[in-house]
């Protein structure tokens, strides 16, 4: 395997302000040039967290990360001042999930990128210009010229999903995290943003990390899928394998509540339970309440992620229902 | 109007029988009103619902789909009378809605009920769930205490353990709990139709799927009829009987539930079909259905609103408005497409031989 792009070594993140939860624990992860992972996972599983951490996003008063994250290079959990702004939108971008609360109000969608341009390349006002119509005409959206002066209310969901994905990429660069981008948009418009997004990789052979909680749309993007679970990275393997041929039974729950045409008459195999409360974990396997095949071990032990090449899993019991991993 | 027992305010029951519709909708419109700027003289409206009709057989699910902004949300509003409908009539299980002669809305609204998608801005943030859910049928002349006591039941069979959960909050429940509250709230009226506004939309897969088993159980416990409204094409496959897809506030195709998922007749319901992520990787979407967003309800395009998107429009299109008949022999089946008419004059030699291999390949 090539030198990995991104590589995330026993990542903790709890949070301690006033509501204090434990948002990540010790999540490891590496990811290849080029590579598409899709992090799948319901809300407070902490896909969100992973990503923000990669851009250093929160609040470092009221938040305690541990462990070790390089992403092509850099110490991303030690970057300062200047190397840091070099490094947001310089070296890893995000797109999220609200483009209509990402964008600034108060400036055109030009203005925007014309400034994010000028913070990063050494170019003056009017090649920065320049290069931002080319963005916004290679994320195809009609009459770009005219969208440059255009401010985020004047454009629609779907376009201004588009402008926030030239926005993320307008800097090259080499990863971008993409926080549940279709999440807020029609399926018509969804498909249409998952294949730019498909287009562009390709294009620009950037690595990206594609945060979802719909299944539907990882398979569409992601070469190798990860699965998360209160915190911990629990599934991790190539797609077809995990979709096909899922190990953990959080996986197999997730696939098999998922309505298809296949099930339609009959009682969905629904996952009982709910998400663990972040603030107080239960001792061994966060998801040995709700699982069918939980032992004594699993309730008292934290089962460790056992990485195998590109894949891992964190489970006692891999071999249930016949499954061998 | 008869007056009920006090005994049983709540006793409803179905007059029409298992065959007959239990809700009738004709003709609903409802124009919303755009403030223009200071010197556009015309002044400017949101066509919302724009002559929806439809009816719904006692017992049956119908699921009503579309992107946003196509009407959906508006239509059920109307139905509950959550908002005054511009104009149209309700027929429920044979009388007519809040006109003379008919039913009262009171009475109606008792045997309609609604769920919404935001479990937690759909409850109020001050009374305990048991409150909430035994509040609505003292409001109809309900004794507290049996109030009370029927509300704990529901509770216990929408899954929440009344002991350790009648006396807590909203802001104490999962979401998924929240909307099993939502759900037991509805039913203590001892409804006949419930609407279902993205009522699982909201909710994690997991917990999506167990909200949607209480809900197939408890309409054949209850007899229940529901509407139920969403953009999750997956959840409206698995819930309806009767499919109804909208768009910019018409009704563009209504049928079966089979027929529309294995042939359907429109070319927007194939489109949307079409939209749904693959679930195998070596069959990923290769081409987007459809391009661009909805289009503005604003001065909605004349002719066939769908137009200016379809790759099948002729000029024909554009000229004469579509009205909804049977596709072929099937009488349950409609849809507002001049490719279906025979008699409209759509030159279907003339269809490019790619445009027509793609939707092919759809169905």
């Amino acid at each position: 395997m090539t030198q990995p792009l991104v590589s995330v070594k026993d990542l903790s993140v709890q949070f301690t302000g006033n509501r204090k939860a434990q948002a990540l624990s010790q999540v490891s992860f590496d990811l290849a040039p080029g590579e598409v992972l899709g992090l799948l996972g319901e809300s407070g599983s902490g896909k969100s967290v992973t990503l923000r951490t990669l851009l250093r996003l929160h609040p470092e008063r009221t938040t305690q990360v541990s462990g070790s994250v390089q992403v092509a290079g850099h110490d991303v959990l030690n970057l300062q001042g200047k190397a840091l702004n070099h490094y947001r939108g310089g070296v890893a971008s995000m797109v999220f999930q609200e483009p209509g609360l990402a964008f600034d109000p108060v400036y055109t969608i030009g203005q925007q990128m014309v400034e994010a341009i000028l913070a990063h390349d050494g170019v003056d006002a009017r090649t920065a210009q320049q290069q931002a119509l080319q963005m916004l005409e290679r994320v195809q959206i009609p009459q770009a010229r005219r969208r440059l002066d255009a401010y985020p209310h004047e454009l629609s969901g779907g376009m201004r999903q588009r402008a926030m994905i030239a926005l993320a990429l307008v800097c090259r660069p080499q990863l971008l995290l993409a926080d549940e981008p279709t999440t807020a948009l029609d399926a018509t418009v969804q498909i249409q943003i998952l294949l730019l997004l498909r287009e562009l990789q390709k294009e620009t052979g950037m690595s990206v990390i594609f945060v979802t909680h719909d299944i539907g749309a990882a398979v569409e993007v992601a070469d190798r899928l990860a699965v998360m679970y209160a915190g911990r990275l629990v599934e991790m393997g190539d797609v077809a394998q995990v979709v096909q041929q899922p190990l953990h039974p959080y996986t197999r729950g997730l696939l098999a509540s998922t309505v298809s045409a296949e099930n339609r008459g009959q009682p969905l195999q629904a996952v009982p339970g709910s998400s663990p409360n972040l603030a107080n974990l239960p001792a061994g396997c966060s998801f040995a309440p709700r699982c069918a095949h939980a032992t004594a071990q699993c309730r008292r032990e934290v089962p460790p992620t056992v990485l195998r090449g590109a894949s891992a899993l964190a489970c006692w019991q891999p071999e249930s229902e016949g499954q061998v991993w | 109007m008869t007056s009920s027992p006090v005994s049983d305010v709540l006793a409803v029951q179905d007059r029409g029988g298992p065959a007959q519709p239990l809700l009738v909708v004709k003709n609903l419109k409802k124009h919303f009103p755009v403030r223009g700027g200071l010197f556009e003289r015309e002044p400017k409206f949101v066509h919302a619902v724009d002559g929806v009709s439809f009816s719904v057989a006692a017992g049956s699910t119908l699921g009503n789909v579309g992107e946003s902004g196509c009407g959906k949300s508006t239509t059920a509003r109307l139905i509950a009378r959550l908002m005054p409908p511009d104009s149209g009539s309700l027929v429920f299980d044979g009388d007519g809605v809040a006109e003379y002669g008919g039913m009262a809305l009171k009475e109606f609204r008792r045997n309609l009920q609604m769920v919404f998608q935001d479990s937690f801005a759909s409850l109020n943030p001050r009374l305990t769930i048991l409150e909430t859910i035994a509040y609505g049928p003292q409001v109809h002349g309900m004794d507290a205490a049996i109030a009370t006591q029927e509300g704990r039941a529901l509770l216990a069979r929408v899954g929440l353990e009344p002991d350790q959960f009648a006396s807590r909050y909203p802001h104490e429940l999962s979401g998924g709990q929240r909307q099993r509250v939502n759900i037991a709230r509805a039913l203590a009226f001892h409804p006949r139709l419930v609407i279902l506004d993205e009522a699982v939309a909201a909710l994690d897969k997991s917990v999506q799927a167990q909200v949607l088993n209480l809900l197939q159980e408890l309409k054949a416990e209850r007899q229940l009829t529901y509407v139920f409204i969403s953009h999750d094409l997956h959840v409206v496959h698995y819930i309806s009987d009767e499919v109804m897809v909208m768009y910019l506030g018409q009704v563009v195709e209504r049928g079966p539930v089979e027929r529309i998922y294995s042939d359907a007749a429109h070319p927007y319901t194939r489109a949307l079909l079409l939209a749904v992520p693959s679930m195998d990787p070596a069959q990923r979407t290769q081409h987007s259905p459809l391009m661009g967003d909805p289009p503005n309800p604003i001065n909605p395009p004349n002719g066939c609103r769908f137009r200016d998107r379809c790759s099948m429009a002729q000029d024909l299109c554009a000229a004469s408005t579509p009205l909804l008949r049977a596709v072929g022999p099937y009488a349950e089946h409609i849809v507002a497409c001049h490719m279906n008419d025979p008699m409209s004059g759509y030159r279907h030699a003339t269809v490019k031989p790619s445009a027509a291999a793609a939707l092919e390949a759809t169905v």
